[in-house]
């Protein structure tokens, strides 16, 4: 079996963030950057199976030079190879998915996992968007995978429960939390990524079709107030203050 | 036409797709277009309510295949309804299933898309979008240079209003062939309550509750106010037993209810994030000097332990979330 994991490089969820001079754009000045915490699950998920079942674990990411960080950490816990492509980053999801597909497309992948979402743009489309490109299933927020021969059974998580999702390889899964545990990476996984080479490649042409044209913070919260006394007397404040000035309930 | 793709539940539109339509019919309004509303599935019964908020035309896909949700045939209906109808602006609402089908029809379409948008406008007869990005850290305006325009609407942002449209009926044919992937079963919790993603009333718990079973108190005031009981991230990396689907925040849910109760919960730069689009917020917590308390419309200093049965006792006494 042959499995891809999309990774990207994100903010750490830590980050204040802060508007570049341009107005439309993160300041790129004290983000420290880390792998997508969803990614994480999707490449753990992948290095499951490999141990599981066997498995070719290829890592990739589009991206600048800094990219390299998140595909070095992804060969340290397991991955065989690691492929950058190169793209200026600006892409919306659609650009993006078109440079993996144009990548991806005649690799022969039985599955490709991602984070269900980047904790930056936070347009969960990637996946989806890849999936149709390359013509395959897909399966969103997952939270439980079996994989079997050439179909897969996905538990994917939706309003107020789950549901199961049963369809043929290859797919598109992106992953939720509480698909796994992701392991740390060890001394000797650190030390033999540092001798593995990363395939850097030029992406695919694909301009952007949705574009940010403005960056903002969200507007400061009116000052609120304090709410003294006993608790009792503080409840009953707190819910009078609700019904009648905030006209809550 | 502007076109939303709408859900029913229980032969009833959902409620964050009355949404949707609602704004799709200001837009509608605001740039001279028709409204369609597009449903699919074994029955669309229920889609004629459509009219109500403001659908001009109700285009219904019916077939025993559809009985069950499939990723890439509801994608393949969803985007040659769109080229059939020659609609130049797509809607769904922001839901499990709508962030799943979207984003796959506008890729078939080579459309832009913009997810879990808070607001919407038309400038020069393309949409422009406004939605929170970092997880509500900042705020992008969105705008598109393709032909056609996608977007799913967060729920509880956009107010459902209603407007009589003549909700013309139109069918239009299944998909055929082998469906990729397909929903084979339902796993839902008993508890009927509603997702944090559409509630109105939220309490929520983080590490100030020392532990799994303390939520019991959260979950009897989300009873008393007609909420629902979510969680910090430390509380649910905590191992108390809290699934993740109960954490607000940056990598767990961002929700925008009108009242959200924070018990016991600092206010980390994570959490901030999921919560701080709710109308109105209450923090309770013992330290004064917790950040939650920057963002808190009503804040108050004390042991949650005393406070949060308090409160429940008052809001049953005053008969709040019966009506």
């Amino acid at each position: 079996m042959k499995i891809l994991v999309a990774l990207k490089q994100v903010p750490d969820t830590e980050t204040k963030i802060k508007v570049a001079a341009d107005g439309r754009s993160l300041d790129p000045a004290d983000v420290k950057w880390i792998t997508g915490p969803y990614d994480e699950y999707a490449l753990e998920e992948a290095l499951r199976l490999k141990e599981g079942k066997g498995a070719e674990v290829v890592a990739l990411s589009v991206g600048g030079d800094s990219a390299k960080e998140v595909l070095r950490n992804a060969l340290a816990l397991g991955a065989d190879s690691a492929v950058l492509l190169k793209g200026d980053g600006q892409g919306d999801a659609l650009a993006v998915a078109h440079m993996v597909a144009g990548w991806a497309k005649d690799k022969g992948f039985d599955l490709i996992l991602c984070g269900n979402k980047g904790i930056g743009g936070d347009n969960a489309a990637m996946g989806p968007m890849l999936a149709e490109l390359l013509g395959v299933a897909q399966a969103n927020v997952i939270v439980k995978l079996e994989v079997g021969d050439g179909t897969f059974r996905a538990e994917r998580e939706i309003e107020g429960g789950s549901e199961i999702v049963e369809g043929a390889l290859p797919a598109v899964i992106t992953a939720q939390k509480g698909l796994n545990e992701p392991r740390y990476a060890s001394l000797k996984g650190i030390m033999a990524a540092k001798k593995k080479t990363i395939e850097e490649l030029d992406a695919v042409a694909a301009p952007a079709v949705a574009v940010v044209s403005a960056l903002a913070l969200p507007p400061e919260r009116p000052a609120g107030r304090r709410l003294e006394g006993e608790p009792a007397a503080q409840a009953q404040a707190l819910l009078q203050a609700l019904k009648d000035e905030a006209k809550v309930f | 036409m502007i076109l939303v793709f709408c859900e029913l539940k229980d032969g009833q539109i959902r409620k964050p797709s009355a949404e949707a339509l609602s704004e799709g019919r200001r837009l509608a309004d605001a740039s001279g277009k028709k409204l369609g509303a597009l449903f699919a599935g074994a029955s669309c019964a229920g889609s004629a309510e459509a009219a109500k908020y403001g659908a001009d035309v109700i285009l219904t896909a019916e077939a025993p295949t559809l009985a069950f949700y499939s990723s890439d045939a509801f994608a393949q209906l969803v985007a040659d309804a769109v080229k059939a109808k020659g609609a130049t602006v797509l809607l769904a609402a922001a839901t499990a299933m709508g962030k799943d089908v979207t984003p796959r029809a506008a890729a078939r379409l080579g459309a832009g898309y913009a997810s879990d948008v808070t607001a919407l406008s038309m400038v020069d007869g393309k949409l422009q979008a406004v939605r929170p990005v970092y997880a509500g850290k900042a705020f992008a305006t969105t705008t598109f240079t393709s032909a056609v325009q996608v977007a799913t609407t967060r729920p509880n942002v956009f107010p459902a209003a209603e407007k009589a449209g003549a909700g013309a009926a139109e069918s239009l044919p299944a998909p055929t062939g082998d469906f990729k992937s397909v929903v084979k079963e339902i796993l839902a919790k008993a508890t009927g309550k509603v997702d944090l993603t559409e509630a109105n009333v939220i309490v929520s718990g983080g590490r100030g509750m020392k532990n799994g079973d303390n939520f019991k108190i959260l979950e009897d005031l989300a009873d008393a106010l007609g909420g629902v009981v979510g969680a910090s991230r430390a509380a649910v990396d905590a191992e108390w037993g809290l699934p993740h689907s109960m954490q607000v925040g940056q990598t767990g849910k961002v929700v925008s209810p009108t009242l959200y109760i924070a018990c016991g919960i600092s206010g980390a730069i994570q959490h901030i994030a999921g919560m701080s689009g709710s109308k109105f917020i209450v923090a309770i917590n013992k330290d004064p000097e917790a950040p939650i308390f920057k963002l808190a419309s009503y804040g108050i200093v004390g042991d949650l332990f005393e406070v949060v049965p308090e409160l429940t006792k008052a809001a049953k006494a005053m008969g709040i979330g019966k009506g």
